[in-house]
């Protein structure tokens, strides 16, 4: 990763943005000119709810070079509510503390600490979606 | 397009080539091509490959490949379809012989991946799939790939141990290949107690990082037996893409490309799965066996894997697969290893597979799958009996 790459991919990586179609309304992640589903060019940007299930999972025990951080780390296919599959790593999760069908948030966090220039590059990662107890906040 | 067929071939031993470097590697599979199909000097030459640039820091591939083979002045071009590029190059040739461009055309695949340590082979295969969206989040190949056995077992209701015989399979071919990595056979035990790669992915449902080159030459069929008294005629040769990553596909757990590259190959032969006698298929991780089985028309879906419990895939099997070890035991020179598929079609159907040999096989095809099956080049081959 270096600096303008990184720039160009921040939109995305931040705030989860895609593109939708203006004709058909098929959201795309990541963002392309042309929609998949009817052809169209014309395209908007949109910001992706964050929110989806795991649909599938697998624990990486080798990492790629300048991942070492990963070793270990959850690796999730996830399907957010607006229908949009993707592939991101997993976070504020223990080992065995999730399954198929799992609900899961996105979170901004680190994705690797010594990418090119010194950069730290972030992202979005998913952690497991913690259910509020109902009337916790009546108690405090 | 005129027919084409395919005269010679040729291949180094597959392995850790500690004393042999990319060109050597190349040059050898070539030399060897050539002289099997007593051609002195090709009009071009086509090499597949994936990483030179990132794990040997040599591009321009081709022209190496052809000024070290002794042929500085041929046109010479690099094939990449990340791990299909050994089938790719084969498209390649294949075209430009039917085509009527060129009559002599030389397709090497090769790979040297062993120089470099483990994590840099790791990123290297990373590139495979979406670099923005998938390898700069430290997502491994093996992870994406483990991603869809995981999804294949909870959807099918499978358990790790059902792959086995993909394995069991392979490395049992293997033993009879001279030329193959692994020439050991293992068991359901030895599978089950193997490291995991990627969690559910294991070492042994991954095929090895290695060295290797594979060579054929091609010539339009009407002048292959000037060369050769057993040409081998390719019957069908097409390639098919997907999406690059796995998100935008309606469903994972469908092999589109390798679907549209088969249908495409029984189109243009006017033949059907069952006429099919063996496949060399891209058995990378046992996963992928099963999705290619699947894809091809050979098991309905769901059904790849029992397809493989049934003993369907053995030497004696309905329809034999990775028949001189596949990518599992054989190895998997990444961009290498779509052109030795097609170098032990050919050898199969010309009777020259030694110990490997099937009885009375007569239509082989091959396909080779690069990234997460975005690409698929598949081939039929054939003799007349
Ligand atoms: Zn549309």
């Amino acid at each position: 990763m270096n600096l303008p790459r990184y720039r160009r991919l921040q939109p995305a990586f931040y705030r989860l943005q895609a593109a939708r179609c203006t004709a058909c309304r098929q959201v795309h992640f990541p963002s392309r000119t042309r929609c998949l589903g009817c052809g169209s060019a014309s395209m908007e940007p949109v910001r992706l709810s964050g929110q989806g299930r795991v649909l599938s999972f697998a624990r990486m025990l080798h990492a790629a070079r300048g991942f070492q951080d990963s070793v270990g780390s959850l690796t999730a296919l996830i399907e957010l509510r607006e229908g949009v599959r993707l592939v991101a790593q997993l976070t504020d999760v223990e080992p065995d503390g999730i399954g198929i069908g799992q609900e899961v948030e996105m979170v901004l966090r680190r994705l690797r600490s010594d990418a090119e220039q010194g950069l730290i590059v972030y992202g979005y990662k998913f952690r497991p979606v913690l259910k509020r107890q109902a009337g916790a906040q009546a108690q405090s | 397009m005129r027919p084409v067929s395919i005269i010679g071939v040729g291949q180094t031993p597959v392995g850790e080539h500690w004393q042999k470097s990319l060109r050597e590697l190349a040059v050898e599979a070539v030399q060897a091509a050539l002289a099997d199909a007593g051609v002195e000097r090709p009009d071009a030459l086509f090499a597949g490959n994936m990483l030179s640039g990132g794990l040997c820091e040599q591009e321009n591939l081709a022209t190496l490949v052809a000024d070290f083979s002794g042929f500085p002045g041929i046109e010479a071009l690099k094939i990449e379809a990340a791990c299909a590029s050994g089938g790719a190059v084969v498209r390649a040739a294949h075209m430009v012989v039917a085509s009527g461009a060129h009559d002599l055309v030389v397709a090497v695949g090769v790979e040297k991946m062993t120089d470099l340590g483990g994590d840099g082979v790791t990123s290297g295969l990373a590139t495979a799939a979406d670099a923005d969206y998938e390898a700069a989040h430290g997502i491994t190949f093996t992870a994406l790939n483990a991603l869809l056995m995981r999804l294949y077992m909870e959807r099918y209701g499978y358990a790790r141990r059902d792959f086995s015989p993909f394995v069991i399979t392979a490395h049992e071919n293997g033993v009879h290949n001279p030329q193959a990595m692994f020439r050991e056979a293992i068991d359901e035990k030895d599978f089950l107690d193997s490291p995991m790669v990627a969690e559910p992915i294991s070492i042994l449902d991954s095929s090895p990082v290695c060295d290797g080159a594979a060579a054929v030459v091609l010539c339009p069929t009407e002048k292959a037996r000037s060369f050769t008294e057993r040409p081998v005629q390719i019957l069908a040769s097409a390639t098919a893409t997907d999406t690059i990553g796995l998100g935008p596909r309606k469903d994972p757990l469908w092999f589109e490309s390798a679907y549209l590259s088969a249908q495409r190959v029984y189109q243009q032969a006017g033949v059907s799965p069952k006429d099919i006698n063996f496949f060399e298929l891209h058995d990378a991780f046992t996963i992928v066996s099963a999705l290619s089985l699947e894809a091809c028309g050979f098991a309905e879906r769901g059904q790849g894997v029992r397809f493989a419990q049934e003993c369907n895939i053995h030497r004696n099997g309905k329809l034999p697969i990775s028949t001189q070890g596949g990518l599992k035991a054989r190895g998997h020179p990444v961009g290498a290893s779509g052109t030795y598929q097609i170098l032990e079609v050919v050898d199969q159907l010309r009777g020259r597979a030694g110990e490997a040999q099937l009885g009375n096989v007569r239509i082989g095809m091959a396909q080779s799958i690069g990234g997460m099956a975005s690409v698929a080049v598949t081939h039929l081959l054939g003799v007349e009996v």
